[in-house]
């Protein structure tokens, strides 16, 4: 649902939906919950690795709730809303909690065919993030999330044959400026204003992996690509709009129940191996699906 | 279960070939809405300002009293006659220059029309929050101190922390406030009017002003700032002679000035600037940073008075910031007046009082009260910024902006705000390293705050002094606004307890021992014959 767009010094909420190449059918709702824990020690002070001793280790707790609705076969409305809590483990800055963004999506079947031995798709997505939470968006790497409402296209190439797949996706985010609380603030220049004008992003994601009825395990790598922004300069405190980037390798386990109908585990896990003004966050989450008819389909009996 | 999975493997196996036909509208549409859902334009407030045109243009400043060049001697050129050849030619520059004016020439010369103190001013508080950085550590846990010597070395010089931020706005405030009131007297000496006035075919770009244009206000504000900033910023030396050679072109430009009353005014300002120089070489604060054995004796001698010293809570600990500020030469009163207004001591470190002050600094902790956060993070001014006093520097150039003072009032009042934060400055360090007292968190495990704890003692608070200071000066100037700036620094003020770096005493002490400090600027400013200018 909300996919790995706002990994970085905010926090990572994790959940594969979006970005996979699955669909539920129409009239059908998967109900998710999701838990991620992300923590790093170290970070990238522009291209300058570092640790911070008066932060330690900074972590998050992220609870999130969603939904997947199929509004026909071919298109499904996805939501998902977290709720955040970080914490520095030394040093005496405060964590903070509370509701952060609901993402939205739009998932569309476009294209669906056969291509040689396997079956080819391609998705289009559009989704939004519209900030919920009052948090205070310019107290990174603590705070919940940027408070920035954006809009990103996604498209989503899959080729299966057989069981096994592979699926590249490629991404760009609109950013909407925010308002900090500050009035003024520098970043390679002064800015006399309380707005703040967020880079856009790229989000690129190869997987590969393998499905069948009862279990899917798939390997990811995503790069995450701030478009401008600036760097953190050494020894400085990070901001909303610096370049941030990130190279992350994941995996993704799901298994689905055979003798409870429609409920499935998920569980994995990203890391980020190489970045640029954020935190080597490693990323693992647990959750539940459950998906269930909203009307009477006596095929289902 | 296996119907769902099979209903679901069967729509991903559904074969579709009229897709591509919804592919290209949709996308269209999702184009059109993600370029318009997303506002990127910004219009900062110093974009805002209009172009200065002074509602009385204080002839009389030539006698004003000056801060340090009453007894001065400068010297500058005779003007060229408005029939030489020479003035001839200088006037055939601004025409043919005004002939083609490109927009990014417009641009110069909206932005600059706001007012040379005023853009200067904006360029010192750049220059700070650039640098306003503590040094990284070095690889055994000490750490580097940034050399004037070599200032593009790591760490950059200068580490432009509060008080040093407080001084560079005082000694470049003052001297653009001396260099004005001499530039005044030569203008009246020489009466050279504005090149828009000696010849009809030039354009005003700029307001027209009654003012002589010899010296140019514009270039004695540029000279005198960018020689003082030779020692304050010398690591940007470049940018800061790109933007003086900017304004000359300006005023050029604009018809406002020719090139010689630019020469002539940037030496003047240069002559000005090396007064402060020799001041500001001699005032102490190159020594601020003190030495190993001054960081020791301080904590020895705390512990030997029955109290707790303070220690650094970073880590890394670091040397506490600039222990010897308190030394440093003030503007408005002799050194003696620094220990005389020294604040009685804090709570001792076993008394209920600060107990009781310690229970509230942890309730604070505990608040998550969002108005707090906003108000601790909009007053935090802390790493990557202008400080506390640029703050109040900014607070004032958006008010006095709104007041359409000459060039030569604009330098005076921000002198008198600049010289009460550089003296509020040492006088809460007098504070702070005669009692060397702990901050909450250094007693109180488990408070945490709400921004970073700044590497010095507790007692006083220097967002306290600075704002009280600065709310007095600039109550006098607007009076007006006297209540409302005011409640800022009461602000300014709370917020280092709601951030719960601070124990309530720290704040109410800080800024009643601030507003002392800006009365003696206040009092200055009484005599210094500009009145209110209102």
């Amino acid at each position: 649902m909300l996919a790995l767009g706002c990994v970085v010094f905010s926090q990572t909420v994790n959940a594969q939906t979006e970005t996979d190449a699955l669909m539920i059918p129409k009239n059908y709702f998967c109900a998710a919950g999701i838990y991620t824990h992300n923590s790093w020690d170290h970070y990238w002070e522009g291209t300058f690795k570092r640790e911070n001793l008066n932060l330690g280790t900074i972590s998050s707790n992220v609870y999130a709730v969603g939904g997947n609705y199929g509004l026909s076969n071919r298109v499904n409305v996805l939501f998902m809303i977290p709720y955040i809590k970080t914490n520095a483990s030394a040093g005496t800055l405060r964590g903070q909690s509370g509701v952060q963004d609901i993402s939205l999506a739009v998932k569309w079947l476009a294209v669906k065919q056969e291509v040689g031995r396997g079956l080819l798709s391609l998705h289009a997505i559009v989704s939004g993030v519209i900030p919920v939470g009052n948090y205070q968006a310019d107290f990174l790497p603590l705070s919940l999330g940027m408070q920035t409402k954006s809009i990103a296209l996604r498209g989503l190439v899959n080729y299966q044959v057989g069981r096994f797949f592979v699926a590249g996706a490629g991404q760009y985010v609109r950013k909407d400026n925010i308002t900090i609380d500050r009035d003024s603030y520098y970043t390679t220049e002064m800015h006399y204003t309380n707005q703040v004008a967020m880079p856009n992003a790229t989000n690129f994601l190869f997987s590969t992996g393998y499905r069948s009825l009862k279990f899917n395990a798939e390997a990811t790598l995503t790069k995450v690509n701030t478009i401008g922004g600036f760097d953190i300069t050494k020894n400085n405190m990070p901001f909303p709009s610096n370049n941030m980037d990130a190279t992350l390798a994941g995996g993704v386990f799901k298994y689905m129940f055979q003798s409870i109908a429609g409920l499935e585990l998920t569980a994995g896990g990203n890391y980020v191996l190489k970045g640029r003004n954020v935190g080597q966050n490693l990323s693992v989450f647990g959750g539940v699906y459950y998906v269930f008819s909203l009307k009477k389909n006596k095929s289902d009996k | 279960m296996y119907s769902l999975l099979k209903r679901i493997n069967l729509i991903n196996k559904k074969v579709m070939k009229k897709s591509i036909s919804y592919i290209l509208p949709a996308m269209m549409i999702a184009v059109s809405v993600f370029n318009s859902s997303c506002k990127k334009d910004i219009q900062e407030r110093n974009q805002e300002y209009p172009a200065l045109a002074p509602t009385n243009i204080d002839l009389n400043a030539d006698t004003w009293t000056p801060i340090l060049t009453a007894s001065s001697t400068f010297t500058i050129a005779t003007p060229d006659a408005v029939t030489t050849p020479n003035y001839l030619a200088d006037l055939n520059e601004i025409k043919s220059y005004q002939h083609n004016l490109t927009s990014e020439q417009k641009d110069i010369i909206k932005y600059w029309s706001a007012g040379s103190v005023l853009r200067w001013n904006e360029i010192l508080r750049e220059l700070v929050a650039k640098h306003n950085l503590p040094p990284y550590q070095n690889d055994d846990g000490s750490y580097p101190f940034p050399s004037a010597a070599n200032p593009l070395a790591y760490p950059l010089f200068p580490f432009s922390n509060p008080p040093y931020a407080a001084r560079a706005y005082a000694y470049v405030s003052a001297a653009q406030y001396d260099a004005l009131v001499q530039a005044w007297k030569f203008k009246k000496q020489f009466g050279r009017p504005a090149p828009y006035k000696t010849d009809a075919t030039i354009q005003a770009l700029v307001p027209k002003s009654e003012l002589p244009a010899y010296p140019s206000e514009d270039a004695v504000v540029a000279g005198v700032t960018a020689k003082m900033m030779e020692l304050l910023f010398p690591g940007d030396l470049d940018y800061i002679r790109q933007r003086a050679a900017e304004e000359k072109l300006y005023r050029i430009m604009a018809g406002a000035n020719t090139r010689s009353d630019m020469d002539a005014g940037e030496s003047l300002g240069r002559q000005v600037a090396d007064v402060f120089l020799t001041r500001a070489r001699g005032d102490k604060a190159g020594a601020a940073i003190g030495k190993p054995e001054d960081w020791k004796a301080l904590e020895v001698n705390t512990a030997a008075a029955g109290n707790t010293p303070w220690i650094s809570l970073e880590l890394p600990k670091r040397p506490p910031m600039l222990p010897l500020f308190t030394k440093v030469t003030p503007f408005l009163f002799p050194t003696e007046t620094v220990v005389a207004l020294r604040p009685a001591p804090p709570f001792g470190t076993n008394t209920p009082e600060f107990k009781k002050e310690s229970d509230e600094v942890l309730a604070m902790s505990k608040d998550h009260s969002r108005e707090h956060e906003r108000i601790v993070a909009f007053w935090a001014d802390g790493v990557g910024t202008v400080t506390p006093p640029g703050h109040w520097n900014n607070i004032a150039a958006d008010e006095f902006v709104k007041h359409n003072f000459s060039e030569v009032r604009w330098a005076r009042n921000l002198a008198l705000l600049n010289m009460a934060e550089m003296d509020a400055a040492i006088v809460c360090w007098d504070a702070k390293y005669f009692y060397f007292n702990p901050r909450p968190t250094q007693m109180v495990m488990n408070i945490k705050t709400l921004t970073g704890i700044p590497n010095f003692p507790s007692y006083t608070s220097g967002h306290s002094n600075f704002s009280g200071a600065a709310a007095t000066v600039l109550g006098y100037i607007i009076p007006e606004k006297a209540k409302a700036f005011m409640d800022m620094a009461n602000e300014a003020a709370m917020s280092r307890l709601y951030g719960a770096i601070h124990y309530r005493s720290d704040c109410e002490v800080g800024l009643q021992t601030g507003i002392k400090v800006g009365q003696y600027a206040v009092n200055k400013g009484k005599a210094d014959g500009a009145g209110t200018g209102n």
